[in-house]
Order: structure tokens, then sequence, then C-alpha cells
């Protein structure tokens, strides 16, 4: 750890900085990476237990291995957990957009009141507690004419409702950027029905900002745990409550299983980021 | 779309959905917190307010979420400001990484907090031999609270730091210029140029703590008395299950958090008036 911490103190000296302000700066330099090597400390030691033969009262690990890992991702239940989070968040997202990209649509061409509204329903999702919002639902649907708690679907539905500010500020953004109205128009000219101008025109033009909604979404589905346990817990096995229930498995065991969804995370994120990269490049092009 | 069938049609699907999945819980909340065996009534909260037990769910949950808020905060505000002031390739990787360790909450967390500094924790360990701590357990209020700590920072972090970029270096040397020194810059420019960021941001703070679950309930599952923890257990525990007294918790929880936002959105009304007299 103490290495880690030396490499960030060693970074800013490279540049040629004017000599007079160097010692100020270096006590800014050790205030950053005392922060950094607090954030990074929980990650390292895990990513160190997940790859450690053994780790016991030394201050390293005896050895390094892959086998935790090779061990987790040839586990059937983990695969199928991870099957049963792909499933539930991508059935979540393409319904959030089929359900969000034509009140977004609307919005923008017909209803301009109607976006002032939906940004205020987007933050509802992000005030209540999950905690909250699963009492009510785990009594909605226990039972009567939609008994869906301990099925996927609800979790389907539910997690449509906490992507909406993602998906809904993303698509409406993107839709902001072209011109919905002239384009909707020239392709009906031509000669194409509004549902064939809206797929082969609209669509087209804010795929990546939507794309840029799913990455993130995604990333913020996966890791959800408070409504996948509440609601349908080990019916229906998600990663999350996956990782919670071999709390009494082996600590490589398990480092290996945070360290994998970590990463898993880090890759959607990193394909969002590059996403609205290039984005914002097209748009410095344009 | 005229042709095929009228627009406000096409928002219906979204609309059902959004009421039945997010509206409809609360209300159903709303109205069941007043429901004490089937006619209208304030029994749940009496019980709660008389009951020394959730008292103290609502007593710590407060505690947790201020204290770490204040230290997130802190440590929040001292990492900004050193950020402005070292190099551009520094500066964007450690926000990169701020934004990596953000993601980085619920029960991999709690797990990785177990590696760390649990019973058998590789810092705990190493602590304990240089001698520094002797009995330190994560399972308690020092150890939630440490925890907790841990997730405010990032997000303090991301909150805070486009404030700080905006205090401009010409604000400063045109202060310097008149002859104020450091403190003097920072209680009459820098403070009150960043108070709506800082009260914003703690109000999130504790939003985030208040409503936090998943991150405890991994690390003590029912055995240390939250506020969350008692509301998951009133409904999904495996004794009695009493989900009516379960929405009036909830309900206070929610006005809780409703409080510490008005409060916040009066102060900072405050200010304003301060500032244009």
């Amino acid at each position: 750890m103490s290495q880690n911490a030396d490499l960030t103190l060693s970074r800013p000296k490279a540049p040629a900085l004017p000599t007079l302000r160097l010692p100020r700066l270096s006590i800014h330099t050790l205030v950053v990476g005392g922060v950094f090597t607090l954030l990074a400390l929980p990650l390292v030691a895990t990513l160190g237990y997940a790859l450690a033969t053994s780790w016991g009262a030394t201050l390293l690990p005896d050895g390094l291995t892959l086998k935790w890992f090779l061990e987790l991702w040839s586990t059937p239940r983990f695969q199928l957990a991870f099957a049963r989070s792909m499933l539930v968040t991508l059935g979540a997202l393409v319904l959030s957009l089929v359900l969000v990209v034509p009140v977004a649509l609307l919005a923008h061409t017909r209803y301009p009141r109607l976006d002032t509204w939906m940004n205020g329903l987007v933050l509802v999702p992000f005030a209540v507690p999950p905690v909250v919002s699963s009492v009510g639902l785990l009594q909605l649907y226990a039972g009567g004419p939609l008994p869906l708690v301990g099925s996927p679907w609800i979790l389907i539905f539910t997690y449509v409702t906490i992507a909406l500010p993602f998906v809904y500020r993303a698509v409406a953004n993107s839709l902001r950027t072209i011109d919905v109205k002239s384009l909707m128009d020239a392709a009906q000219l031509l000669g194409a029905t509004p549902f064939s101008a809206f797929f082969l025109v609209i669509l087209p033009n804010i795929r990546i900002g939507v794309q840029v909604a799913v990455f993130l979404s995604f990333s913020f589905l996966v890791g959800e745990f408070v409504f996948a346990n509440m609601l349908v817990g080990t019916r229906f096995e998600t990663l999350q409550v996956y990782l919670n229930n071999m709390r009494g498995a082996s600590g490589h065991f398990t480092s290996a299983l945070v360290i994998t969804l970590f990463l898993f995370t880090l890759l959607l994120t990193w394909l969002g980021n590059r996403q609205s990269g290039h984005a914002i490049a097209k748009d410095a092009n344009a | 779309m005229k042709r095929l069938l009228p627009a406000w049609l096409w928002l219906m699907p979204f609309a059902l959905v959004f009421v039945a999945f997010q509206m409809a819980p609360l209300g159903w909340i709303a109205v069941s917190a007043f429901q004490v065996e089937g006619s209208w009534g304030l029994g749940h909260f009496q019980e709660i307010a008389t009951s020394p037990f959730f008292r103290q769910a609502i007593w710590r949950s407060l505690e947790i979420s201020l204290v770490s808020s204040l230290l997130g905060l802190i440590i929040a505000v001292l990492a900004c400001h050193s950020l402005t002031r070292t190099s551009g390739p520094l500066r964007r990787w450690m926000i990169a990484f701020t934004n990596m360790t953000s993601n980085f909450a619920g029960v991999p967390l709690a797990f990785a907090f177990i590696i760390l500094m649990g019973a058998n924790g590789v810092l705990t360990l190493a602590l304990q031999r240089v001698g520094l701590i002797d009995d330190f357990s994560l399972y308690s209020r020092t150890g939630l609270i440490v925890i907790y700590t841990w997730f405010q920072i990032p997000l303090g972090m991301l909150l805070l730091f486009p404030a700080f970029a905006g205090l401009r270096a010409d604000w400063r040397d045109a202060a310097s210029l008149l002859g104020a020194g450091r403190v003097a810059y920072w209680c009459h420019i820098g403070l009150p140029v960043l108070r709506p960021a800082l009260a914003g941001t703690f109000t999130i703070l504790i939003a985030n703590a208040m409503g936090a679950y998943a991150t405890v309930y991994a690390l003590v599952n029912t055995s240390y008395n939250l506020m969350t923890i008692r509301i998951a257990n009133l409904v999904s525990g495996d004794l009695f299950l009493q989900p009516n007294l379960a929405s009036a918790l909830a309900l206070i929880l929610v006005g809780l958090l409703a409080m510490v936002t008005l409060i916040q959105q009066w102060l900072l009304r405050r200010s304003h008036h301060v500032a244009e007299r």
C-alpha cells in the first residue's frame, strides 16, 4: 500500500514547475495522496486477498494465484446468478427504453409542459430510499390480482422506475441536439410513415445518447441489492444476493467475487464514458 | 403519429408502470401508516414514539448519518481544495479514480471492509501489531461510522469539485492585492461562494446515509439497530410481520429526509437575503 502512495507522490514532480511554488504544491499532493490511499485501501486489500494463496497473520500474502477466480467462474451457482442478473437488467433496460422514448419524444415535440413534469418525476426514485419503496411493493404485489413478489417480473418493473432518471435525461438530452420536427417532416415528405420515420431517422440520430444511458444504468442496476433481496431473494438469486449469501464462504472466494463484480461495473462505466466521449468529439467536429 | 393513435395514448404504458411500481407503493405506505386494526389512527406513531427500541433506531440512524456526513464533507473539502492546486494530469486521474470508487458500494463494500478491517482483517492485524488499536470492531458504532464515512468521501468529492473549480484565481489575487490574508480570503470570499454547494452536498450525504441499507445489512444483518434495518425487518423478518408499523417508520424516515432538505433550502434562502442587503 505504501508503494501505491509513493507512486502518486512522485508523479507530479515530473513536470517542470516554478521552484517558488513547489513546497506548497507538495503539501496538496500529500493530501491528495492521503485521500487516494484511504480510498484505495479496501480495494487493494480485496484484490490482494483474491489473488493470495493464503494470507494469514502476515503483512503480505504468502503467494499469488488465480485459482480463486477460476474456481468462482466455474461455479454453476455463480454462472446462474450472473445469467439471472443479465436477464433482469437487460429486460428492465429494454422495457424502460420502449416506455420512455415515446414520452421523451412527445415531451420534445408536442407537450413542452410534459418535460417539466418528467424532470420532477425522475427525482422521486432518487429521493425515496429503496427500503421504503419495497415496503409498499411487498404489500401490493405479495398476493391479490398481481402476485409478482418472488418472481423476476417485479424486479424488472421496479428497475424500470429506478433507471428512469438516467434513461429519461439521456434520451431527452440527445433529442435536444437534433431537429426532430424537420427530420420527421422531411422523412414523411419522402413517403415514410411516422413509424418508419421514427425508426429509420430519429432513432439512429439519438443512438449514442441511448447507449450512454444503457451502459450507465446497466452498471447501476447490476449493483442493486435492496430490491433484489427484499422482493425476490433466493427465489431468483441475482449476483448481489448471491454475494450476500456467500458470507460463510472462504474470504478468498468472496474477494474474487467482489473484484469480478467491480471490474464488470468498471467495464460498463468505461464503455458508457467512451460513448459520451465519442458524442462530444462528434459534436465538436460538426 | 397523428394518423395511428391519439398522441397522448403513447404516454399511457409509461404512466401505468410508473404509477403501479413507484407512486402506488408510496401511496400505500402513506395510507397504511395511519391504519390501526382497520380504522384510522395514530397508534403506530405512538408505538414508535414510546418504544425505546424504535427511538434508539431513529437516534442511531441520525447519529451515524450526521457524524459520517460531517467527516466525509470535511475530508472531501480538504481533498477538493488540494486537488485545485495540483497538476492537471494528477487531478484528472484522481477524479477518474474517485468516480470509480463511488461505484463501489453496497454488499461488495461491506465484504471489502471485512477483509480489510474485520476481526482478522489485514489492517486490523497490522494496526494491532504496531499497537495503535487494541479492540476495534467493524460491527460496532465506530466501525459503521468508518465505513459510512468511506462511502461519503467519493460522493462528496464528486459533488463539491465543480464548485471548487469555480473559485477563480483572480479573486484570490484581487483579495491579496487589497491586503486580505488567507483567513480573510476564506471568510469573505471562499466560503460564502462555496456555501450553497457545501450545504447541498451535506444534505445529499445525510440522505445517502439515512437511506443506506445494503452495506450495513451485509455487515451486521439485523444486529445493529438502524431505521432502515428495522423497516426491512418488519416486512421481511422471520418473526412477526407488521407492515403497517413498517409504513409508519418508513414515513418517519421520508419525513426526516424532507425536513433536512427544507432546512437546507431555508438556510440557503436566508443567506441570499443577507447577501442582498
